[in-house]
């Protein structure tokens, strides 16, 4: 008897000790971070140029880089892989084609990003001469977030009650009628959940766009015209010693957008989870 | 009663897989009035139910034999189209399932999935639907509130108003009333008593008692067989099969 409490208390012990450390370290990054970059932080870093290559002024150009990057991507992602998702979980029964199709999918989730870039410099910068620019970018970090889009959308489908589809076809709906006015509504918090979570990726992404979108210090007025977003300012801030005081600041930025972004996602799908009673 | 039978089912079987779940069935359903399906779990009464709009379809693996006449056509003939067949032949589940939108919007769901777009129209039908299926007195003030919001009896009823919506000629109803309370399953029963003055009703039940009050005809079956069917008050006093008695006076079930 006490050998088994002595066993029980060591492994909630230890297990506590991992949440723990989690939490710490999370919370030590943030704060870092956030430390030593919020001091250099206020509205004039957010809303001028950067001057000498970023060694002084601000980081407006990176902030819009950014925004427009992600919109662009997702606007391409989206309406992708939210048909996919749902050519998978409703037209389809299975069989060896949507295991393949599936198994790519998980395969393109697990593809290095730095391969994104590559492949986005190969294929779209030079071979179909799209050049360094927001276009090339946006397109590298689609196919970067279309396996999230897909997997959490399906999910969100799946959890739709069959009942919903049942009514609906018993009352002589089509099979798409069903799907677009019955299903797709009721997964909707969840296609929500799976564009926050796409975007969190998007905007926190370095290595897809830093072959294919440029680095230009402008703002894009085109598809076309090069880019550069925040995260790609702050590793030539880091890297080539520019400044690193700026690379904090900016790096505290980033941090905040992303975190506001994954906050929406949780918020999403806790509304989500708690309307499937 | 076959000849005059609004559908009538002819040597039909129907497989699930290597799984033989009907066995040569023949039956009618008269038009106005309504027929109770009724025996053990796994009889496969709720199979045939299923098999009268074809919502069979929808699981892989099931093939059939025989026929199914609606009005004399059969409806599994290769080019029949199974959705003007599910307008006409509507179903009412087990568990109340309205849709989770207002309750207007349930009862214009399926007029608007056949081309209804006019406002007016709409609340037209919706008004009448929820009359014809008693809900109206109390649901009119509230037509924009959620339909989840309602109690299951209030649901059930809501689902057969969004069925009658459509005008449907035959109501197929699965166990309706078995995941609701006395009270709400008396208002149900009610309102089917109501309704197959104008409709051909088909139930499928686990209560020999809910047969008794609210069938005219009703069929046994056992082991994916029909042991036999008639006017329920016969059937019910002189049945002529001994599953059918030991079935009634509660040996198994």
């Amino acid at each position: 008897m006490k050998k088994r409490n002595l066993a029980q208390r060591t492994a909630f012990l230890l297990i506590g000790a991992s949440a723990v450390i989690t939490f710490a370290l999370f919370a030590l990054i943030l704060g870092y971070v956030l430390i030593k970059g919020m001091a250099n932080i206020n509205w004039e870093f957010l809303t001028t140029y950067p001057a000498l290559m970023g060694r002084e002024g601000g980081i407006f150009p990176t902030i819009i880089g950014t925004l427009v990057l992600t919109g662009v991507a997702l606007l391409i992602a989206v309406p992708l892989g939210v048909a996919a998702a749902i050519y998978l979980s409703e037209y389809t029964k299975g069989g060896i084609g949507i295991r393949i199709i599936r198994f790519a999918i998980e395969s393109l989730a697990g593809i290095p990003s730095i391969i994104y870039g590559l492949f986005g410099f190969a294929f779209l910068v030079t071979f179909l001469k799209l050049g360094f620019s927001v276009l090339s970018g946006a397109i590298a970090l689609a196919l970067m977030v279309l396996p999230i889009i897909i997997r959490t959308t399906e999910e969100a489908i799946r959890t739709v009650p069959d009942d919903y589809r049942q009514a609906s076809l018993a009352l002589g709906a089509t099979r798409w009628q069903t799907t677009s006015r019955v299903v797709l509504p009721a997964a909707l918090p969840g296609v929500v959940t799976a564009v926050m979570l796409a975007s969190g990726r998007a905007v926190g992404e370095t290595a897809a766009v830093w072959l294919t979108a440029g680095g230009a210090l402008k703002l894009p007025f085109s598809l076309h015209d090069p880019t550069r977003p925040m995260t790609l300012h702050l590793y030539y801030l880091a890297a080539e010693g520019l400044s690193l005081e700026r690379a904090y600041a900016t790096a505290a930025v980033l941090l905040v957008l992303v975190l506001v972004v994954y906050s929406l996602a949780i918020f999403f799908r806790q509304k989500f989870g708690m309307k499937r009673r | 009663m076959m000849q005059s039978a609004k559908i009538s089912v002819q040597d039909f079987s129907l497989y699930y897989g290597a799984f033989h779940a009907l066995k040569k069935i023949s039956l009618g359903f008269p038009p106005r009035s309504l027929t109770a399906l009724v025996g053990p779990s796994g009889c496969g009464k709720s199979t045939l139910l299923r098999s009268l709009n074809r919502m069979n379809d929808l699981i892989a693996g099931v093939r059939v034999e025989g026929r199914v006449s609606l009005e004399g056509s059969n409806i599994y003939d290769p080019d029949v189209d199974v959705v003007p067949l599910r307008k006409k032949v509507g179903m009412v589940f087990q568990r109340p399932n309205p849709f989770p939108m207002s309750i207007f919007e349930n009862i214009a769901y399926g007029p608007r999935v056949h081309g209804e777009k006019k406002r007016s129209r709409l609340q037209d039908i919706v008004e009448q639907s929820l009359k014809s299926a008693a809900l109206w007195d109390e649901v009119k003030d509230r037509l924009d509130s959620p339909a989840l919001k309602l109690s299951g009896g209030q649901q059930q009823r809501l689902c057969i108003a969004r069925l009658l919506a459509v005008e449907p000629e035959v109501l197929l109803m699965d166990e309706p009333c078995s995941a609701l309370d006395p009270i709400a399953t008396e208002k149900v029963e009610e309102l089917v008593m109501d309704l197959k003055k104008k409709y051909t009703i088909v139930v499928v039940t686990h209560n020999i008692a809910q047969a008794a009050r609210i069938s005219d005809y009703l069929a046994f079956f056992y082991l994916g067989e029909m042991i036999e069917s008639g006017v329920t008050r016969q059937l019910l006093t002189n049945p002529t099969k001994h599953q059918t008695e030991d079935y009634l006076t509660g040996r198994f079930g």
